[in-house]
């Protein structure tokens, strides 16, 4: 097999996020007005640039909104909890909050949370999808 | 050039499950019922919409042309997510405004069936080989992984940003919104379901998505429902019965969402909705303090709090103690949803946009039975979908 077909160790569940030590999540911003988008551009849906960067986000933040999410499509593991984090910069972003029980003892409107990710898969190669979610921060 | 537009006719079918019906009986049977309400025919009609949300591409229109009347007028099968109705009508306000046409006739309709939860992707089983693909770049559906995709979760994100910004949400505020809507719909003949619960009831049936229990999600059903819009100067040439029964559509809006910061990441339903409301009370000329209802779209009972806010029926920020002063039952300062709602009268989505105006006039030509809103004058109707889209009718009674 050569180095080109090896299949890679690790791959990220979505290309916006960076698999760095540590990781953090990377945004396209534009150029002009410095809106930020995760996902692929064609112009800013702001101001209308049509030039982006790359733009590492905050990885702590505040938990702006969330729910706990007890039905969902078949396959998909319940309760889980689906929150908008903004990120220090003031980014949002669509996330589970992870590694803390479900429920609003543990999940709290307003508190402190930071990136983390896992291991959310295996393909028939052997790769490892890592994905990302938002822990209470001081876990 | 008389630029006022005017309700002439206005019909809805019961809303539920239609097992009996296709989708097209329905649209007839709502179609047939305006145009009788309003005293006219197929053959007055000058322009047709027709709005469904799963079911335009299959030129429903044409298919109930069909049925009622094929008079080669034009049709626009229109769809536009939650707002779908209020697009078909606008559409036919639009030609009117335009000048191409005198009188039209919109429908909305939608069979559903028990489609269960909306929005919500399987993941695949048969993995597989990790590649990205799509806009992002992911390798697997990022559902339940990365956020909710669900309805019912995403609006209740909605509800719950309102209540980290603003004092006085908790998870019974958004409770005693469904509370109320089931109340209103045990005299709404129409509503699929009629039946009251208790706040307890309602707090304690199955959780959906936090704080959204089941009894606070609107079900999916079938149903239809059509109006008859017709120019002021049409107007005043039907007989003194359709002028005095005519409702007057003072404002008609449809906004998408203008850019704001997380806007694509969590959908922004207030922004437009409040640009809506802005924009229908200017070209009114009232305000939310002159109107005597609203129908407004409660998808789940964490929308229905915020748009109190969004459609300035509160203070701002008043979302809470504007729920807790029982001012939107319907004996309350400002009736809100006394049709049940999407919550408990259905939520066929195409016919939605349409089924609220009907609601609406039906109060302001004091025709609406055991709901009645005593002395209802001017009223208020909105509907969002995710996209979004956002629509807002204001009707007012008057003698033409």
């Amino acid at each position: 097999m050569t180095e080109e077909n090896a299949a890679p160790e690790q791959i990220p569940i979505v290309d916006y996020l960076n698999l760095s030590d540590p990781p953090f999540l990377l945004a396209q911003q534009c150029d002009s007005c410095g809106a930020r988008f995760f996902d692929r551009r064609n112009a800013c849906a702001s101001c209308g640039g049509r030039s982006f960067s790359e733009a590492k986000v905050s990885s702590e933040g505040v938990l702006e909104a969330f729910s706990i999410v007890h039905r969902a499509a078949p396959t998909i593991p319940v309760p889980y909890v689906s929150a908008i984090v903004k990120t220090d910069d003031g980014t949002s972003v669509r996330t589970n909050i992870i590694n803390t029980p479900a429920d609003t003892e543990h999940v709290t409107l307003g508190m402190r949370v930071s990136l983390a990710t896992y291991e959310a898969g295996e393909d028939d190669r052997g790769t490892k999808c890592i994905a990302f979610g938002f822990e209470p921060v001081g876990r | 050039m008389s630029d006022d537009l005017w309700i002439l006719g206005t019909s809805m079918t019961p809303f539920g499950r239609h097992t009996d019906l296709d989708v097209v009986d329905l649209a007839s049977q709502a179609a047939l019922g305006a145009l009788d309400d309003g005293g006219v025919g197929i053959a007055d009609m000058d322009v047709l919409a027709c709005g469904s949300l799963f079911q335009a591409s299959a030129g429903l229109g044409q298919q109930l042309q069909d049925q009622i009347g094929q008079t080669g007028i034009p049709v626009y099968n229109v769809s536009n997510a939650c707002a779908t109705g209020a697009t078909a009508l606008r559409t036919v306000i639009m030609s009117i405004k335009a000048g191409e046409s005198d009188m039209g006739l919109a429908v909305g309709v939608e069979q559903m069936g028990k489609m269960g939860l909306l929005a919500g992707a399987s993941r695949r089983a048969e993995e597989n080989v990790y590649e990205p693909s799509g806009r992002y770049g992911s390798v697997m559906s990022v559902d339940g992984i990365l956020g909710t995709n669900t309805m019912p979760g995403v609006f209740a994100q909605a509800g719950m940003k309102y209540a980290y910004e603003n004092d006085g949400v908790e998870f019974e505020q958004f409770a005693k919104v469904a509370h109320k809507n089931h109340a209103h719909s045990t005299v709404n003949p129409l509503a699929q379901y009629q039946k009251e619960f208790s706040l307890e009831e309602i707090m304690q049936s199955p959780m959906t998505s936090y704080p959204n229990t089941l009894l606070m999600c609107c079900p999916t059903g079938d149903g239809a429902a059509a109006a008859v819009v017709i120019s002021g100067e049409r107007l005043r040439s039907l007989s003194s019965e359709q002028q005095r029964r005519a409702v007057k559509i003072s404002a008609s809006v449809l906004t998408s969402d203008p850019y704001v910061e997380g806007g694509q990441v969590q959908p922004d339903v207030n922004t437009l909705t409040r640009n809506a409301a802005t924009a229908a009370y200017e070209a009114a000329g009232v305000g939310p303090e002159d109107l005597d209802l609203v129908e407004l779209h409660d998808c789940f009972a964490t929308a229905e709090l915020i748009h109190y806010d969004n459609l300035q029926l509160c203070e701002p920020g008043g979302a809470g103690d504007f729920i807790d002063s029982g001012a939107p039952y319907r004996d309350g300062s400002m009736p809100v949803n006394v049709s049940g709602g999407l919550i408990s009268k259905g939520h066929p989505i195409g016919a939605t946009g349409i089924a609220n105006v009907f609601e609406v006039a039906t109060h302001l030509r004091g025709e609406a039975g055991d709901r009645q809103i005593p002395d209802a004058k001017v009223g208020l109707t909105h509907v969002i979908g995710l996209g979004s889209s956002c629509g807002v009718h204001i009707l007012e009674a008057a003698a033409a």
